[in-house]
């Protein structure tokens, strides 16, 4: 075991792209979960000083009720974060369990489960999202449960497809013979066999959290201010003032929002690389 | 062939049924439309007869019933909001909707099919990476950014495209104009389109580049260029399709966020509003329209992949 995790650790770092990207995510995450002790400024309290463009004391500068903008970032990352990162717990937990019990079990529960699957499949997933916003009371927690509970589709593909290929191998197949439990099957040796490509979807899983939390928070349907989120900071550019002459309202949390997003994707990809035993 | 065609129809039904069940129950949940009438204004009886005019006093199943026996009767219901029937609404604003979705799918593809051929062509060499590491980038801008961006440089700063609406008001609305209206909108949507499929592509002509009968063509001493061109693209159609049929969802998703900050006056809007005031028939209506869409592209896909590759069996 101790042998194959370096063997992924050296196939991983084959990718530079993906080393330099998994260094600035952890500095992300780092800056994120310290913002409460970092952060220059609350991220909700006027300052005093009015949509001031940043200068050294106000390194992002205010916004127009005179909140740092720097602290908002920190402290909208912290919650972007956490809810990409939850919403893809929730959504691969349910995504891996339909997958399991409908590949293994098959029959009318795998007809079942995968007609289901189809249908979440071909809705417009935005419009889902969208009148699940519009039921609940819009805030993170509803954010978080709407996009765990639309996302696991594709999940359950994988974990399906994953099983059934999986049941046909001998070593499967003689622990069938032997009696061995089904649980013992499913858990100890189904499960581990298809936690990598699980772990490398989960990935854009997460990137694609990260972005309908933005846009859902953009159009006023997500995270609510105060609470700072990536995508409500943005949400004041839509007035023309600010988009033409206040540039530094909208523009850093956009960019962290694509720095983000771009350097999961690159360390899904380079994931999926180094998990995939063909390479060597 | 027609079998085949038949029995995909056939079992796409029960799909289509179960999701206007979850639309309606997803909806119910929502709460009545009714509270969003409620105001010092509005008497109790009022109330009551518009719920008794709009069978919300029934049980919801009841409701669903009325509404599915009124669609087989192609009477999709009245809109709550503007009182217009939801047919004519849709259809009035399909039309936009279409010419955005079908503009940025042609422009998307336009630009994923060669850079992804391209791309595997080139395998492992920089101008490989450098088309990968860009459909990262296309595929992590979040539409309503990239939109805002192009907004500020093109309609703020250069003066040179309008940034909403479909034609200038008080013009005739000429076919110029309407394209100087979709530029912006068609190149966010596209570009989403691209970022996905560009390494969907790339893996898809790649696989085809390791057949065998391609290292055939090689080893009788065709020349590369010939052997991609005649053999390699030939097969590399089939993943194509295929591309094109997932993105209706993805692009429909797409089109309603950009359909709003661009003012665009297609089902994108309409939704919306819809959304937020809980105008439940022209909500079901749109979903219904959607699904609809998204079905019949995946049965066209289906079909279209039976007739492209002869070992499918039907």
């Amino acid at each position: 075991m101790k042998g194959q995790t370096k063997l992924i650790i050296r196939r991983f770092s084959r990718h530079k792209m993906a080393v330099a990207c998994l260094a600035v995510l952890a500095v992300l995450i780092l800056l994120a979960v310290l913002a409460p002790w970092i952060s220059p400024y609350s991220p909700t309290k006027p300052t005093g000083k009015f949509s001031q463009p940043p200068s050294a004391e106000h390194w992002l500068g205010t916004d127009k009720i005179g909140r740092d903008m720097l602290s908002r970032i920190l402290y909208a990352m912290r919650v972007s974060l956490l809810v990409g990162f939850l919403a893809t717990l929730i959504s691969t937990a349910i995504g891996v369990i339909l997958g399991l019990v409908s590949g293994y079990f098959g029959g009318p529960l795998d007809k079942a489960i995968m007609s289901f699957t189809d249908m979440v499949m071909s809705f417009p997933y935005i419009l889902l999202v969208l009148v699940a916003a519009a039921i609940f009371q819009p805030g993170m927690e509803s954010i978080i449960l709407i996009l765990g509970f639309v996302d696991w589709p594709g999940v359950t593909r994988l974990v399906r497809g994953n099983v059934l290929s999986l049941r046909e191998t001998n070593f499967v197949k003689s622990d069938v013979t032997a009696g061995m439990p089904r649980r013992y099957i499913l858990f100890s040796e189904i499960l581990p066999n298809t936690v990598a490509p699980v772990l490398v979807y989960a990935t854009s899983v997460f990137a694609l959290s990260i972005l309908d939390e933005a846009a859902l928070s953009f159009l006023g349907m997500g995270v609510q201010p105060p609470t700072p989120s990536l995508g409500n900071l943005l949400n004041g550019a839509e007035s023309l003032s600010v988009l033409t002459g206040k540039p530094w309202l909208w523009v850093p949390a956009g960019a962290v929002i694509i720095l983000l997003v771009v350097c999961i994707n690159f360390v899904g990809d380079a994931l999926r690389d180094a998990f995939d035993p063909r390479n060597e | 062939m027609w079998k085949y065609a038949l029995k995909k129809l056939l079992l796409a039904l029960p799909v289509l049924l179960g999701i206007t069940i979850i639309d309606y129950a997803i909806m119910s949940l929502a709460g009545s439309p009714l509270d969003m009438m409620v105001g010092p204004r509005v008497s109790e009886a009022a109330l009551a007869s518009r719920a008794a005019q709009w069978g919300l006093d029934q049980p919801i199943y009841v409701q669903y019933w009325n509404w599915l026996m009124e669609l087989l009767r192609g009477n999709l219901g009245y809109s709550y909001k503007s009182y217009q029937p939801v047919a004519d609404l849709i259809g009035s604003h399909l039309g936009p909707t279409l010419l955005l979705m079908g503009v940025s799918m042609v422009l998307g593809l336009l630009i994923a099919i060669p850079a992804g051929i391209y791309s595997a062509v080139h395998r492992y060499q920089k101008r490989d990476y450098a088309v990968v590491s860009a459909s990262f980038l296309f595929s992590s801008v979040p539409g309503f950014f990239l939109s805002l961006i192009l907004i500020y440089f093109f309609t703020v700063r250069l003066g040179w495209l309008p940034s909403s609406g479909m034609y200038t008001p008080g013009t005739g609305g000429d076919a110029m104009d309407v394209i100087r209206h979709l530029i912006m909108p068609s190149l966010v949507l596209a570009v989403g389109v691209a970022g996905g499929n560009i390494r969907y592509i790339r893996s898809a002509v790649l696989e085809i580049l390791e057949m065998d009968y391609l290292r055939t063509a090689r080893a009788k001493g065709m020349g590369q260029k010939i052997v991609i061109r005649k053999h390699a693209l030939r097969n590399a159609l089939l993943p194509i399709v295929t591309v094109i049929g997932m993105q209706i969802p993805t692009l429909f998703g797409g089109a309603v966020i950009v359909e709003q900050l661009f003012s665009w006056p297609g089902l994108g809007l309409v939704t919306m509003s819809a959304v937020m005031s809980r105008d439940y028939p022209v909500i079901m209506g749109v979903c219904l329209l959607s699904a609809v869409v998204v079905l019949a592209a995946n049965l066209l896909t289906d079909l279209l992949y039976a007739l492209v590759d002869p070992t499918i069996k039907y």
